[in-house]
């Protein structure tokens, strides 16, 4: 019967199965571009090569807000174990993009360089290199473009992604640009075995003891959606709208559905069925909507992804099975409550009014 | 062995202020295996009547009992198992689920009853080749004749084996060929299979079928 009802009105049951199906999406893209975006950058550190990383003692998270004396490079290096060390300096331009400045040579040799797809590497001060996935976001960028970015800068090159940044200047130059004589924001370490991590780590956190000396593992372990507050808190902003939409849906569904079943409810009550059998009838109907609608929502998550993927390049989403089950949870609760009043309203419908309904 | 009583019988809706004594002192007595027509004229008190013994409408006062149990004592529940197990309703509009076929439609019944739907018990098999809609089981209500959804609806009716079977107008909405089928059928279950029916008409034609006829007049039986 339950089967039979949902084909009775196939288009609302299709527009059911799909705002529940675009709860679900909403939800799974979210978490899924959270976790891409996260797991994109903690790849690109562990592009650089480095097995340590030091920053300034004010930093917190992944932050690299903070700056600290360059000469800190040079003590670094001299000490056991360490093969390269480089400082980048880190300039935000806005929320979501930021300029590194490097040293080119010491970052060629430690990441095992920048490889140019178009253009060539920095030469003249005002030259940026951007990465492939960069000059996508930003109108396709070929060398020799101008941009404003913070400064008017020329595109010298287009390189592959997946090392530290998106974009890269010459540390000289950024310091110079941005008051940072001097300092740097990072200082990247490679050791002549990784092996030795712990024990560098140790002995660079016995000589600087109010910085941040982490392993590369574990600064890239900060990159989770635990340790971003403000991304829990969006989420759980979202997921309340995404229940809301499923739940408004729904109800609205199932009220006009009993509406219009007034005459059959009142048909099922004069065969004997209980207010408990008419609820269950309409909450069977708003599971196998829910059920379906997620297994939907499922679906489009992998058309968010591909959309992503051509027009918002820098918000990689990752497909998140593990929120599969949570993911219908929440839909499911929402449906269902959704559904109650529907359903309690047409379980306390009087038989005799309701056959007498046309 | 007597199946219905009522004695005293009244109902008393309100709409707005206004007070409607739909029954005024009903005194009816139907036995078992017994067929009986209700005529009377529009507002006569035949449906409520019809909806009390139904267990679909409580009564105001007095007494009425279906297969000894007293309808004035009972509860919501309680009325609710009456129509599952007590009584089974053939209604004018033949109130067919419109989105089950015509088997699903006596299968529901089974089911709300708490029985295995594709149970099906010999006495009903031989109610089901009296009503001779055997082939017409698979198909939805629109693709079946007003005879052929009245025959459904009398057969989800008698699945359950009510001790009343309660008929309202039920050749209503036929033409005279398929009411006289259905008539045939209803006959038919009461003679040969002992079903104990109530049937409300306004047709003396109609009512002509039953074994006795009961007149109601103003709330009265007449």
């Amino acid at each position: 019967m339950v089967f039979e009802n949902l084909k009775h009105r196939p288009v609302r049951t299709l527009l059911s199965i799909f705002a529940i199906g675009v709860e679900v999406t909403l939800i799974l893209t979210l978490v899924g571009v959270s976790r891409g975006v996260l797991s994109d950058m903690a790849s690109r550190s562990r592009g650089t090569g480095a097995d340590i990383l030091v920053r300034a003692p004010e930093s917190a998270g992944f932050s690299m807000s903070y700056t600290m004396p360059d000469k800190l490079v040079g003590f670094i290096r001299a000490k056991p174990h360490v093969a390269l060390a480089t400082g980048t300096y880190v300039k935000s331009i806005d929320s979501f993009n930021s300029i590194t400045g490097i040293h080119l040579d010491e970052f060629n040799a430690m990441s095992g360089g920048l490889k140019v797809n178009k253009g060539r590497l920095f030469q003249g001060p005002d030259d940026l290199v951007v990465d492939e996935i960069f000059a996508k976001q930003h109108h396709n960028l070929q060398p020799g473009d101008p941009i404003d970015f913070g400064h008017n800068w020329r595109i010298s090159g287009i390189v592959e992604q997946g090392k530290l940044s998106r974009t890269f200047a010459d540390i000289g130059r950024m310091q110079e640009l941005y008051s940072g004589n001097g300092l740097v924001s990072a200082i990247y370490i490679k050791l002549d075995n990784p092996a030795n991590t712990e024990a560098v780590k140790a002995a660079l956190q016995g000589d600087l003891p109010t910085y941040k000396v982490d392993s590369i593992e574990e600064f890239v372990s900060l990159f989770s959606t635990n340790s971003v507050p403000y991304i829990e808190a969006f989420t759980k902003v979202v997921i309340g709208i995404a229940v809301l939409i499923g739940f408004l849906v729904v109800c609205l569904s199932m009220y006009t559905a009993v509406l219009e079943r007034t005459r059959e409810i009142g048909i099922l009550k004069a065969l004997g069925a209980s207010p408990g059998y008419i609820v269950g009838i309409l909450l069977r109907e708003t599971v196998m909507l829910a059920l379906v609608g997620t297994a939907v929502g499922i679906r489009i998550t992998y058309g968010t992804r591909s959309l992503l993927g051509v027009f918002a390049v820098s918000f990689p989403q990752e497909i998140v099975p593990d929120w599969y089950p949570r993911v219908a949870a929440i839909a499911l609760a929402g449906a269902i409550v959704g559904a109650l009043y529907p359903g309690l309203r047409a379980a306390r419908q009087d038989a005799i009014e309701a056959l007498a309904y046309d | 062995m007597t199946n219905v009583v009522a004695q005293n019988l009244t109902k008393t809706y309100r709409v707005g202020e206004i007070e409607v004594h739909a029954l005024r002192g009903v005194d009816l007595k139907i036995d078992a295996g017994e067929f009986v027509a209700i005529v009377g004229p529009s507002g006569s008190g035949k449906s409520t009547l019809f909806n009390i013994l139904g267990g679909l409408t409580p009564p105001t006062s007095g007494t009425v009992l279906i297969d000894g149990r007293d309808l004035i004592q009972m509860s919501e529940a309680d009325r609710t198992l009456l129509r599952k197990t007590t009584v089974g309703f053939v209604f004018q509009k033949y109130n067919l689920l419109p989105t089950l076929t015509g088997g699903d439609n006596i299968e529901i019944a089974r089911h709300i009853a708490g029985k295995n739907g594709h149970e099906r018990d010999p006495q009903f098999e031989e109610t089901l080749k009296l009503l001779g809609i055997g082939s017409r089981l698979h198909h939805k209500p629109r693709a079946l004749s007003g005879g052929e959804q009245q025959r459904i609806a009398i057969a989800r009716a008698l699945v359950n084996h009510p001790a009343l079977l309660l008929a309202d107008e039920p050749t209503g909405n036929l033409d005279t060929e398929n009411s006289t089928a259905v008539l045939s059928v209803l006959q038919g279950l009461n003679k040969r299979l002992g079903q104990t029916i109530l049937m409300i008409t306004h047709n003396p034609e109609a009512a002509a079928y039953a074994d006795r006829i009961v007149t109601m007049r103003d709330g009265r039986i007449v």
